[in-house]
């Protein structure tokens, strides 16, 4: 099973978010990820959804979005080509003696830490997703108090090469 | 000039050429109700016993004629009603616009009185729905949905108005819809496709309702014959080619005939047409034209290997492709693969006759006899359907409305009168319906004296949910759970009840001369025909099965 990673351009309309994800469900795919984002244009939103799935079945649910009315454009995003980001918020337990531990590997990754507060602290940390998984790894053996994850959005280098239908 | 909402639904209606509508009052749609009566001269509204009636007659109408059928109902259960009825029309391509009046805007999301998220709950069931939140934007959200539903693959659009909005006054122009062509995309793959064809020996066409929707009906003929391709087809496109055509071989998959489904089986080349690949069809994917090359050819992309791969596809509406594809096509014979067919042909199922009961197939071949060449009929959902899609002689296009993709029971009497309403009283409309099927809908019978639509329903009553019976006898060890209901309806009384004239029919001699005599009402008519509960529909291919698993008796 592969992860798929997929960017819609759909009209800026209340119910479309509910429509893809219907749709997703109705086929059967698993949404790892979605985020829903604005643009430079005002009508127009980014979806950028991260699934795990075989070949044949992403092609069959793209089609499907693709057929969605407020569905402007869509494709699959290539790896290589493209920047894919994510945001990290995680509270850890921690006290004067873990504090160091903590900021040492914080700042490996360039995580900042943005709240420090009595038995516990707030990390953030922006980037690909294999980076925060990574950083993850790292921190496992301290206890988690609350975390989440964004989601991905991405787009792809270069030149827009994507044409808006209207 | 300034119109009201409700005005300004009606004006629409007009303007997008519509003069027939269906539908159900309630409080949400009084405004709307109030403009109808004002614009009356103008459209004619039909009121069902049930939304799902009104819903299957828009959906009836606008099989028979191509056009839009439109549904009008009020919120919360006048819309949840509609339901059944707008999946039917979604799973089988038929353009609809239905309107739902909702609670006004400022009482949406507080649980109202017949308060339903309904764009919410047919979300999966249309092209695309719509929540009207101001009367200004009204006009271009009905124009919109009209040119969706038609567009492309048709389907059905919902437009969610709530109260409000239609007693709001905005202004109003009259904006004739453009006939603008869509865009033309060019068409890829033809050189390929027709050496594909040119170069075959054991070519099969198999083809669907995109033929009939498309109104390909011509081209497909032409290419028939000028390659000599023989050709099965699914219910959908029943009539689009002749019964009796020498390359007629029937209709494909889990009742298909055997040739048919030998044929595909046998192929080296198999061109699918305007159609889905549906379960029913393609019982068994993987064996599915196994020798066979697959060419795609469909309006819609996402049917393109969605579940067959095709080695080569065409996207594009099926007349333009099939005109196009044409002069590439080489005039060939296939004597030899004719031969074969002939063959198998000749070893058909084929049931035997028995006057002194009421044989389905003898029934169907009776109702052809006396109806004639321009009947219209409609199904409802089960063995009679199937009987009717296997000997009924299919002769024209257009004329066999039934639930395929759906299989909703109850279909087949609000279709039928729809149909009737479209038809104003030219040709015959045949309703087959079985005893099951009709006790889920036949409170429609008020709709058909009502307006006087001379709907001639056929119940072929074997006193069971037979096709249901049927799975449980091949497949359950003939445990007829639920299937076996010990009703005790009168028909004619029932008919006569509703003020429509019934019969009662044991063998084909009072069949016949009841047919005859409902035939000469011109009112609706209910004949009962007493059929016998072991009576199967055969061929059969079991669900995942191939041709080998063909059940014949
Ligand atoms: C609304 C609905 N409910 C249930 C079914 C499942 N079903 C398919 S055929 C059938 C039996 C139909 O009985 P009847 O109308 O008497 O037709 P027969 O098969 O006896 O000719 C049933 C229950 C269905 N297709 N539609
Ligand atoms: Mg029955």
């Amino acid at each position: 099973m592969e992860k798929h990673y997929l960017s819609v351009l759909v009209a800026n309309h209340a119910g479309v978010l509910a429509r893809i994800s219907s749709l997703f469900c109705q086929r059967g795919f698993n949404i790892d990820s979605l985020t829903v984002s604005a643009t430079d244009n005002p009508e127009i939103s980014r979806i950028t959804i991260v699934t795990t799935g075989d070949e044949a079945s992403f092609r069959q649910v793209r089609k499907q979005t693709e057929k969605l009315i407020e569905t402007k454009t869509l494709f699959p995003l290539n790896l290589r080509t493209s920047l894919l980001r994510e945001l990290l918020l995680i509270k850890l337990r921690s006290n004067n003696e873990l504090k160091p531990k903590i900021e040492e590997i914080a700042k490996k990754y360039g995580a900042s830490v943005i709240d420090v507060s009595v038995g516990c602290m707030v990390l953030e940390l922006t980037g690909e997703p294999e980076k925060v998984d990574d950083f993850l790894l790292k921190i496992k053996d301290y206890e988690i108090v609350e975390m989440c994850r964004t989601g991905v959005t991405a787009m792809e280098r270069g030149e827009v090469t994507y044409l808006l239908g209207v | 000039m300034l119109l009201t909402g409700a005005e300004i639904v009606a004006e629409v209606l007009i303007e997008q050429g519509v003069d027939t509508v269906f539908g159900y009052p309630g409080g949400s749609v009084l405004n709307i109700y109030d403009a109808l009566y004002q614009y009356s001269d103008k459209i004619n509204h039909y009121m069902s016993a049930h939304e799902q009636g009104a819903a299957h007659a828009a959906d009836g109408y606008a099989r028979l004629t191509g056009k839009t059928g439109v549904v009008i109902s009020t919120s919360g259960p006048g819309a949840t009603n509609l339901v059944t009825g707008i999946a039917t029309a979604y799973m089988d391509s038929v353009p609809l616009v239905a309107i739902t009046g909702n609670v006004p805007t400022s009482l949406i999301g507080r649980d109202s009185f017949q308060e339903v998220y309904i764009a919410g709950i047919t979300m999966p069931i249309t092209k695309h729905n719509f929540t009207v939140r101001s009367v200004e934007e009204l006009a271009d959200t009905l124009r919109t949905a009209f040119k969706i539903a038609n567009e492309g693959r048709p389907g059905p659009v919902l437009i969610d108005i709530p109260k409000d909005v239609t007693v709001n006054k905005a202004d109003f122009e009259v904006i004739s819809p453009v006939n603008k062509a869509p865009e033309e995309k060019r068409l890829k793959h033809l050189e390929k496709v027709a050496d594909l064809i040119n170069s075959s020996k054991f070519p099969v066409v198999y083809f669907g309702g995109g033929v009939r929707i498309s109104g390909a009906e011509q081209e497909l003929f032409e290419l028939l014959k000028k390659a000599e391709i023989p050709a099965t087809y699914t219910m959908m496109a029943a009539g689009v080619l002749g019964y009796g055509d020498e390359l007629n071989m029937g209709l494909i998959g889990m009742h298909g005939s055997r040739t048919a489904n030998l044929a595909v089986d046998n192929a080296d080349l198999v061109l699918a047409i305007g159609t889905r690949f549906s379960d029913r069809v393609a019982l068994n994917t993987n064996k599915f034209a196994r020798r066979a090359r697959i060419v795609h050819i469909d309006i819609d992309p996402s049917e393109i290997g969605k579940n067959v791969p095709a080695d080569t596809s065409i996207i594009g509406d099926v007349k333009k492709v099939l005109t196009a594809l044409l002069p590439m096509i080489e005039k060939a014979n296939h004597t030899e693969w004719l031969a074969q067919i002939n063959e198998w042909k000749q070893k058909d199922y084929r049931p035997r006759d028995d006057d002194s009961v009421l044989k389905p197939h003898q029934v169907m071949s009776a109702i052809c006899d006396a109806a004639g060449e321009d009947a219209v009929y409609i199904t409802d959902v089960g063995q009679h359907q199937m009987w009717a899609a296997q000997y009924i002689r299919h002769l024209k296009t257009k004329s066999f409305l039934t639930s395929g993709g759906l299989g909703t029971m109850g279909y087949g009497y609000g279709a039928a009168i729809g149909a009737a309403v479209a038809d104003g009283g030219k040709r015959p409309i045949i309703h087959i319906t079985g005893d099951g099927s009709f006790h889920m809908n036949m409170n429609e019978a008020c709709t058909a004296v009502s307006y006087n639509l001379p709907v001639i329903t056929v119940i072929m009553n074997n006193s069971v949910l037979g096709m249901v019976r049927q799975w449980q006898k091949t497949f359950y060890g003939k445990r007829y759970s639920s299937s076996e209901p010990e009703r005790k309806t009168n028909y004619k009384a029932v008919a006569e009840g509703f003020g429509l004239t019934g019969f009662k029919c044991t063998n084909l001699a009072e069949f016949k001369e009841a047919l005859d005599k409902a035939l000469e009402l011109k009112a609706p008519v209910w004949i009962e025909c007493v059929i016998d509960r072991e009576e199967a529909v055969l061929p059969m291919i079991p669900a995942g099965g191939s041709v080998d698993d063909m059940i014949i008796n």
